[in-house]
């Protein structure tokens, strides 16, 4: 019979025996070593069932499939543009996939997106080799202009998110900031100076917490203190969804 | 002459106290520090994050780099020549050879993970604290590893086989010294780092293994308490 040696929601760090026997199976972030399983990073544990699960708490970025991201221009290339993407791969963006817009042979990639442009893109794919390939047609991918770009660590990302968006609405609502939350772990926030700041120390409260419960109440409690009305009706603009993309040359037209 | 007590008086088998904690260095993916007795190292951990010159790219798997560096100020007095030197050098190879046996960065091709040790105070065992204290950075950025490493150093001093030599056990002029870094994998009880300075028996080197891997249960506790301790605590202040 298999004997489960920690518990559910409790933290582990690799090498630490989570079960032994055969009963139990060894899941994302996992492994099983005789009739042992153990842990393979630092994360919490989840016992579904007879399935063992790792939530790892840190670590970098990892480019997927149809993530929306949020990515640096480093370069521009002949027909394309190279971005960073807050791993350790960069990613291109192909003008075919950049627009639905004819863009001429030869002409002048930079006044679509510039060296140290932010744009929020989607991963269309991702080789072995770790080569990313971007797009950015598709609702709410284009150019972010203006407010503040800041880095969190991208395990923390659903947390900042909450369920269905909770959380970020929260934010968005209490302190009237356009709040855009990429899956890489960079988050573009543009509103009112002021709030502007209300909302960074809010995300790096999530950041700090993000394993205790009742973090939206932490959240709340938070932003009331700085002044920001948590039930009040969403701000004009607030909420609004990212509109339906629209190509805009840049200003340098 | 034999020795029969210990300069500072531990028992035979007993370790300096140690103390641990991570996420020491807040811009760093990864921290921590390891102080055993008065040896102190810190880590900090890069990555995984691209490589260059390319020439270093591996297309089949992420490779582990090791910094290990003395502070000018750390040694007993006389200050340590800053920079490179050939000794650091070769602790920064068998660091990474000791760390690379529990490490998975297959996920990662053509990338790199940099780890940078740091030694602000030594008193012998610097090699060992700088890989507990890497092997600790390297869990706490998330980089996906079989098992903690854990290291000591082993020996013997005059007849007496002895664990976690200090430096004045290392300068001891009446008898014979043996000095014998050891990083263990605790979960197998893997050898993947085995140094020595001096002379031993078969006898007494087997003798001194086998301390060692009945001192590793003890070390791997503070690296897991240390690492839980980071995430476990009620509000942490960023």
């Amino acid at each position: 019979m298999g004997k489960l040696m920690t518990q559910d929601k409790t933290i582990v760090v690799p090498g630490e025996t989570l079960a032994e026997g055969m009963d139990y199976l060894p899941g994302n972030g996992t492994y099983r070593l005789g009739d042992k399983i153990l842990a393979g990073k630092v994360g919490l544990i989840c016992v579904e069932g007879r399935a063992l699960k790792l939530i790892p708490l840190s670590g970098a970025y990892a480019p997927k499939r149809n993530d929306v991201i949020i990515a640096k221009v480093i370069d521009v290339a002949i027909s394309g543009w190279r971005f960073d993407t807050n791993s350790a791969y960069s990613a291109m963006l192909s003008v075919k996939d950049a627009t639905s817009e004819y863009i001429a042979r030869g002409s002048n990639l930079t006044q679509y997106f510039d060296l140290g442009d932010y744009v929020t893109t989607k991963i269309t794919n991702v080789t072995s080799q770790k080569l990313v390939d971007l797009t950015t047609k598709g609702p709410g991918l284009n150019k972010l202009r203006g407010g503040r770009v800041i880095k969190v660590n991208a395990y923390k990302v659903p947390r900042i998110i909450g369920k269905q968006g909770s959380m970020v609405s929260l934010i968005k609502n209490a302190t009237g900031c356009k709040i855009i939350v990429g899956q890489n772990g960079l988050i573009w926030i543009n509103g009112e100076p002021e709030s502007e700041i209300i909302v960074v120390e809010a995300i790096k409260m999530i950041q700090g917490n993000s394993h205790i419960r009742g973090l939206t109440d932490m959240v709340k409690e938070f932003l009331e203190k700085k002044g920001c009305k948590t039930d009040a009706p969403a701000e004009a603009g607030a909420t609004e969804k990212p509109s339906e993309k629209k190509f805009v040359k840049g200003e340098s037209q | 002459m034999s020795y029969t007590k210990r300069i500072d008086g531990r028992k035979f088998n007993e370790t300096r106290p140690i103390s641990a904690k991570t996420g020491v260095i807040k811009n760093a993916d990864g921290s921590a520090s390891f102080t055993i007795g008065n040896t102190t190292a810190y880590a900090a951990v890069y990555g995984p994050r691209n490589l260059y010159p390319k020439f270093l790219q591996n297309p089949s798997t992420g490779i582990l780099r090791c910094n290990y560096n003395m502070m000018p100020f750390s040694g007993m007095g006389d200050r340590v020549r800053p920079g490179p030197s050939r000794r650091s050098k070769e602790i920064s190879m068998v660091t990474q050879k000791a760390l690379l046996p529990v490490l998975d960065l297959k996920d990662f091709p053509n990338a790199v993970v940099d780890v940078f040790i740091e030694l602000v105070e030594t008193d012998a065992g610097s090699r060992c604290a700088g890989i507990c204290a890497a092997s600790m950075a390297l869990a706490d950025a998330g980089v996906k590893m079989r098992d903690l490493v854990v290291a000591v150093s082993v020996g013997k001093v005059d007849d007496k086989v002895v664990v976690d030599l200090d430096y004045n056990e290392e300068a001891y002029k009446d008898g014979p010294v043996a000095d014998i870094p050891l990083a263990i994998i605790p979960s197998t009880g893997e050898i993947s780092l085995l140094q020595m300075d001096g002379e031993v028996t078969k006898e007494e080197l087997i003798e001194a293994l086998s301390e060692g891997q009945k001192i590793v249960a003890e070390l791997y506790e503070v690296q897991k308490n240390a690492l839980k301790e980071r995430y476990s605590s009620k509000t942490v202040q960023e």
